[in-house]
C-alpha cells in the first residue's frame, strides 16, 4: 500500500520535497513508516526518530497501525524564536 | 491542579480603571467578551515573556497595548543589526543596547500603565522556578531547545499555562500547554533532536514577518486565557506554513507515560537541560568563539592565513549553503553544502588534508564528524568559521 507522508519544516528541507510516498505492507505501524522513510531518505536518519507523527490530524505513537488512505504528517521539533 | 488564573476574578475585583484607562481601552470595554470585567482581569494579570526577540517583540507590544498589568521580560542579549529584520521591539538606534532596555523604553512609550519587570539573565534550572513564580501566564519565545524544555518543566512543576510558539524559516508552531488540562511539550516531543540537526534562526534563516504572526497568535491565546473567553489552543498544535499560506491543526493528547505530566512522572525537579539536549553550550557569539587557542583538530584563522601567505596549497572546504556563499567567502574555498555531503562524497579525496569551515564552526564540526565516519582522517575545523575570518583577517568582509 502506498502512503503519503507530508514533511514539514526541517524534514522538508532534508527530504528535498514536501512529501514522501512510501510502500508499506498491510498492518504497518508508525514505527515501520519511520524506518521506511529513513531507508528512502538516509539524510533523515538523525531527525526522523525525534519528529512527532500525526495520523489523520491526530498525534500517534509508534504502535499505531496505519490504515489505507491515512494522512500522515512528520513534524520535526522547531526551536526558533 | 490549581492554576494561578483561578484567583484572577477575585484579584480583578480589587482593581479600578482611571478615566484615562477607560479612554485607552474603550475598544475593549464596549465588547461584551471583554467589557469592564475583562479589562480589569487584564490589569490584574501578570505575564512572563521569555525572550525579547522575534516572538517576544509582537508579544510585548500587543500585551502592553492590551493593558496586561504586569509584564516580566527575560533576556540577556544585546540588540544586533541582524535582529532588526524581525525584532520590531528594537530599532536601529538600539543596536548595541541590551534588548531589555530598548524593550522597556518601547513598551513604556506604548503604555505607561504597565508594570515591567526586567530579568537580564539566562533562564536556568537554578533561577527558573523563582522567576516564573509570580506570574499567571508564561509565554515561551525562546530560541533554543534546552530553554524550551526548561520552560516546559518549570511550568508543569508550577501548574502554570505555557503559551508556546516557535519558528523555522517559513514554518511556525503554536499551542498552549496547560498542566492538568492538556499535554505538555514533552508529550509532543519527548526527546530533543541531536544538536545542530535543526538549525536556529541564525543558521537557517527566518522570514522576518513569520515571528510577527506566530507571536500574535501567542498574544491572542494569552489574552483569551486571562479573559477566560473562547476556545484556548490547548491540546491542539497549530502549524502555519507561510509559503503555502495555510494553517493546519493537529490534536495532541496528554501522554500517560510522559515523564513530566504523565500518570507517574519521573521528573520531579528541574534537570540539566544542556546535558539533556546534548549541547556543549549554544553556538557562542563569534567573538567569544574565535578567541583562545585552537583545540584538537582545529585550525585558527590566523594559522590558515599564514599557510596561505606562505603559498601552501590548502584545501578549504566550505559547507555553508550557496546563499551564504553569495554574501562572502574565503578565497580559494570549495563549496559543498552540508546537506549534500552524503551524495557528493566522491568529489572529495580521502587522503587530502582539509580545513572545513562554515559560518561559525558548528556545521563544519558536523561535517567533520560525518567525514570521519566515512574514513577521512586529515580534517580540521576552522575555529570560529568565516565570522572569525571577517573579524581577524579581512575586516572588509560583510558579516551576517
Ligand atoms: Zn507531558
Amino acid at each position: 500500500m502506498i502512503f503519503h507522508v507530508r514533511l514539514f519544516a526541517r524534514a522538508r528541507d532534508l527530504g528535498g520535497a514536501d512529501h514522501a510516498a512510501l510502500d508499506l505492507p498491510n498492518g504497518a505501524t508508525v514505527a515501520d513508516m519511520r524506518r521506511r522513510l529513513v531507508a528512502l531518505h538516509p539524510q533523515l536518519a538523525d531527525l526522523a526518530g525525534k519528529c512527532a507523527v500525526a495520523v489523520d490530524a491526530e498525534f500517534a505513537d509508534d504502535n499505531r497501525v496505519l490504515t489505507e488512505g491515512a494522512e500522515i504528517a512528520l513534524l520535526p521539533p522547531v526551536s526558533g524564536g | 491542579m490549581n492554576s494561578p488564573l483561578d484567583s484572577l476574578a477575585a484579584r480583578a475585583g480589587q482593581v479600578n480603571l482611571s478615566s484615562q484607562e477607560v479612554a485607552r481601552y474603550s475598544r475593549h470595554l464596549i465588547m461584551p467578551e471583554v467589557g469592564m470585567d475583562g479589562q480589569k482581569r487584564l490589569k490584574a494579570a501578570s505575564v512572563l515573556l521569555i525572550g525579547a526577540g522575534g516572538l517576544g517583540s509582537p508579544l510585548g507590544l500587543y500585551l502592553a497595548a492590551a493593558g496586561v498589568g504586569r509584564i516580566g521580560l527575560v533576556d540577556f542579549d544585546v540588540v544586533d543589526f541582524s535582529n532588526l529584520q524581525r525584532q520590531v521591539l528594537h530599532g536601529t538606534p538600539d543596536v548595541g543596547r541590551p534588548k531589555l532596555h530598548s524593550a522597556r523604553d518601547r513598551l513604556q512609550a506604548i503604555n505607561p500603565e504597565v508594570r515591567l519587570d526586567l530579568y537580564e539573565t539566562h533562564l536556568t534550572s537554578a533561577n527558573a522556578l523563582q522567576i516564573l513564580g509570580p506570574y499567571d501566564v508564561v509565554i515561551d519565545g525562546t530560541d533554543n531547545f534546552p530553554t524550551r524544555y526548561l520552560v516546559n518543566d518549570a511550568c508543569v512543576l508550577l501548574g502554570k499555562p505555557n503559551v508556546y510558539g516557535s519558528i523555522f524559516r517559513f514554518d511556525g508552531q503554536a499551542t498552549v500547554f496547560y498542566p492538568g488540562r492538556g499535554p505538555c511539550y514533552r508529550c509532543l516531543y519527548p526527546e530533543p533532536p541531536p544538536p545542530g540537526e535543526v538549525p536556529s534562526c541564525a543558521e537557517g534563516g527566518v522570514l522576518g514577518v513569520l515571528p510577527g504572526l506566530v507571536g500574535c497568535i501567542q498574544a491572542t491565546e494569552a489574552v483569551k486565557l486571562i479573559l477566560g473567553r473562547g476556545e484556548p489552543l490547548i491540546g491542539r498544535l497549530l502549524l502555519y506554513d507561510a509559503l503555502e499560506m495555510r494553517f493546519r491543526e493537529f490534536k495532541v493528547r496528554r501522554n500517560p507515560m510522559c515523564p513530566m505530566c504523565g500518570d507517574n512522572p519521573t521528573i520531579k525537579q528541574l534537570i540539566d537541560y544542556d546535558q539533556f539536549c546534548g549541547v556543549r553550550g549554544q553556538e557562542a557569539p563569534p567573538a567569544a568563539q574565535a578567541a583562545g587557542s585552537p583545540g584538537l583538530g582545529e585550525t585558527t584563522v590566523e594559522q590558515l592565513k599564514q599557510r596561505l601567505d606562505r603559498g601552501e596549497k590548502v584545501f578549504i572546504l566550505d559547507v555553508r549553503n550557496p546563499e551564504e556563499v553569495q554574501i562572502c567567502r574565503i578565497p580559494g574555498s570549495v563549496l559543498l553544502p552540508l546537506p549534500s555531503l552524503p551524495q557528493r562524497l566522491r568529489e572529495l579525496n580521502r587522503d587530502q588534508e582539509m580545513i572545513v569551515h562554515c559560518k561559525s564552526g558548528m556545521r563544519s564540526q558536523r561535517a567533520i564528524d560525518f567525514l570521519r565516519q566515512q574514513g577521512f582522517t586529515k580534517l580540521s575545523n576552522l575555529k570560529g568559521g568565516i565570522l572569525a575570518w571577517a573579524d581577524k583577517i579581512d575586516p572588509t568582509m560583510p558579516k551576517y
